[in-house]
């Protein structure tokens, strides 16, 4: 998947700065979408466009379990987060809504705003179209994949369910 | 080599005799407990899947608390739409306007949360159970769901970090301070998918109730969850309140701890954690003048009777200072009653601070005590994350109920040791 960089060289951010709670009286998508990054990046819904990734420092998605975040970023279009590391309830949330999130060490160092991004999930590694280098990372564990290529936890149980 | 009380608990919820650090299993869940904003999602999620019919809705327990009393028409539908879901799922467990709390105050109080149990809730403070010895943990709506499908969720066994803490604390220091101390050491991420346990004479000294304060703030350093061995004080709590049985799990001497931290708390001073973050404290001597508009007394961290007598104490023949507005939020229904049968909330309102009903409230910034552009809270929540009691432009400096109280009376961030009388 290919897609253009938002990067925000910064640590913690988190869910309320994500999307702030006091739209968590919706839970759409779509109407959550209209509100995604507002209190540090008023601009940021107007610049998205379907298929943007979001390139972030250490601990992105901190604070609150709120899903709604990922559903917000999702919902604006965005269709993966790089971050140096992750906050634990946003990385789960993530997993859980076949939503890529990939933790790749000094990664919101190396890319900038406008760099075209390519990730290859089973290879491990983002490529920076846009300065021709590439950034090796972790590969999701591979739990986190069959729920990720189920679409997600809930369709994973299912079946176990059912 | 010995399994912490955190390992032996996930064991014996998946079937095993030992679990380690890394490991994915998948846990049984004791208690499911389910509050508005991140339930109403988890219910269309399950319906959509063809997955409505919750597997043990005695496990369930229904706690709205964010936006209640209602805020506005779409939090009413979400409430609505809980109330509906838990009838047709025959939940009895359900605690609605008059019985309500803030869940991680009213959970522990009504007797759901028992030593060695496991306890999620789609709340990231979900880790404050752990103060009973339970493994209790936040996750998001899809994690809710699908416990309440199934009755178990995926884990990877967290590792461990040992918190020892010594000494005793001073006048007018509290384990609100101390949890404050702690992330200001190890920073928000310090304890980053890990279990924070805490041990040693100072949480021996501890109410259960002052032990809450720590464990709901792990999530602050980014731990997984927070937890306690469980002691006398522990067990004679749960039996006051349930007669449900219960397995009590404590550590072993050789368990293994990914960190050790050994802190001596004697010489503690109250601290402030500055705007924007938990780890951001400084001691009250060393902060000047801040002004503040609003102290905020409340939220599931510190809105329990003791964080109301500790205030009172501090307030009494008292006036909150003329440019600073005080807010009290009682965390549920019976702290509430308790602290009118004390006359506190007669001493809030004669200091011209003003008592809510229990809820979330403007801790989160939903409502009740929203904080305009330029506005400063001195609040004794958990965070004081950019606009998070409000806009934007507003600033939320975190500390001790005392610390609150002290700071409404002189509109300034104010040191509450003055004020108290020094411990027999």
């Amino acid at each position: 998947m290919t897609g253009k960089a938002h990067c925000y060289k910064r640590d913690h951010i988190n869910t309320d700065e994500i999307i702030p709670a006091r739209y968590l009286n919706m839970d759409k998508e779509a109407d959550l979408a209209e509100h995604a990054m507002e209190d540090i990046d008023t601009d940021f819904i107007k610049r998205v466009k379907m298929g943007d990734m979001i390139v972030a420092g250490e601990d992105f998605g901190c604070g609150s379990s709120r899903e709604h975040a990922v559903w917000a970023l999702r919902g604006a279009g965005v269709r993966a987060v790089i971050a140096d590391t992750f906050a634990r309830i946003f990385y789960r949330n993530c997993i859980n809504n076949g939503f890529i999130a990939i933790e790749c060490k000094g990664i919101s160092q190396k890319v900038d705003t406008g760099d075209t991004l390519e990730i290859d999930v089973e290879k491990g590694i983002v490529k920076n179209l846009t300065k021709n280098e590439q950034y090796e990372f972790l590969a999701i564990p591979e739990f986190a994949r069959e729920i990720i290529d189920a679409g997600g936890l809930l369709d994973y149980i299912s079946r176990k369910v059912k | 080599m010995g399994s912490t009380i955190t390992e032996k608990i996930l064991a014996a919820h998946c079937g095993r005799e030992i679990v380690r650090p890394g490991e994915l299993i998948n846990a049984e869940i004791d208690v499911i407990m389910c509050h508005d904003v991140t339930t109403t999602p988890a219910i269309d999620m399950l319906a959509e899947k063809g997955l409505s019919k919750v597997a043990y809705p005695e496990r369930v327990v229904v706690m709205p608390d964010h936006f209640v009393p209602n805020k506005d028409i779409k939090s009413a539908e979400m409430v609505a739409k809980i109330r509906r879901w838990a009838k047709e799922q025959g939940i009895e467990q359900f605690y609605d306007l008059g019985r309500h709390g803030v869940c991680h105050a009213l959970l522990p109080e009504q007797g759901h949360v028992r030593p060695g149990t496991t306890i999620i809730c789609g709340d990231s403070h979900t880790s404050t159970h752990g103060a009973l010895g339970a493994f209790s943990t936040g996750v998001g709506s899809t994690d809710l769901a699908a416990t309440l499908a199934t009755g178990e969720l995926w884990f990877k066994v967290p590792e461990s970090i040992l918190f020892r803490l010594n000494g005793k604390l001073g006048k007018g220091v509290y384990s609100k301070d101390v949890i404050l101390e702690i992330i200001r050491r190890i920073g928000v991420d310090g304890a980053l998918y890990k279990t924070m346990e805490f041990t040693g004479e100072l949480i021996d000294d501890l109410s259960v109730e002052a032990r809450m304060t720590i464990c709901n703030m792990a999530i602050e350093a980014g731990g997984k969850s927070g937890i306690i061995n469980p002691d006398r004080k522990t067990i004679d709590y749960v039996k006051a309140r349930t007669n449900e049985t219960f397995k009590v799990f404590t550590s072993d001497p050789d368990a293994e701890y990914s960190q050790v931290f050994d802190i001596d708390v004697s010489n503690l001073e109250p601290l402030v954690a500055f705007p924007h973050l938990p780890s951001n404290s400084k001691p009250v001597s060393q902060i000047g003048d801040v002004p503040v508009d609003q102290a905020y007394l409340g939220s599931c961290t510190n809105g329990r009777i003791e964080d109301l007598r500790v205030a009172a104490e501090i307030l009494k023949d008292k006036k909150v200072a003329r440019n600073t507005r005080m807010i009290v939020v009682p965390a549920t229904t019976d702290i509430w009653k308790q602290a009118n049968k004390e006359g506190l909330l007669d001493i809030f309102m004669d200091a011209e601070a003003t008592v809510s009903a229990p809820t979330c409230g403007a801790c989160l910034g939903g409502h009740m005590g929203i904080l305009a552009a330029g506005e400063r809270c001195i609040s004794s929540t958990n965070r004081n994350f950019v606009g998070r009691m409000g806009s934007p432009k507003s600033e939320v400096y975190l500390g001790s109920p005392a610390t609150v109280a002290a700071s409404a009376i002189e509109g300034k961030i104010a040191d509450p040791r003055k004020y108290l009388q020094e411990k027999p």
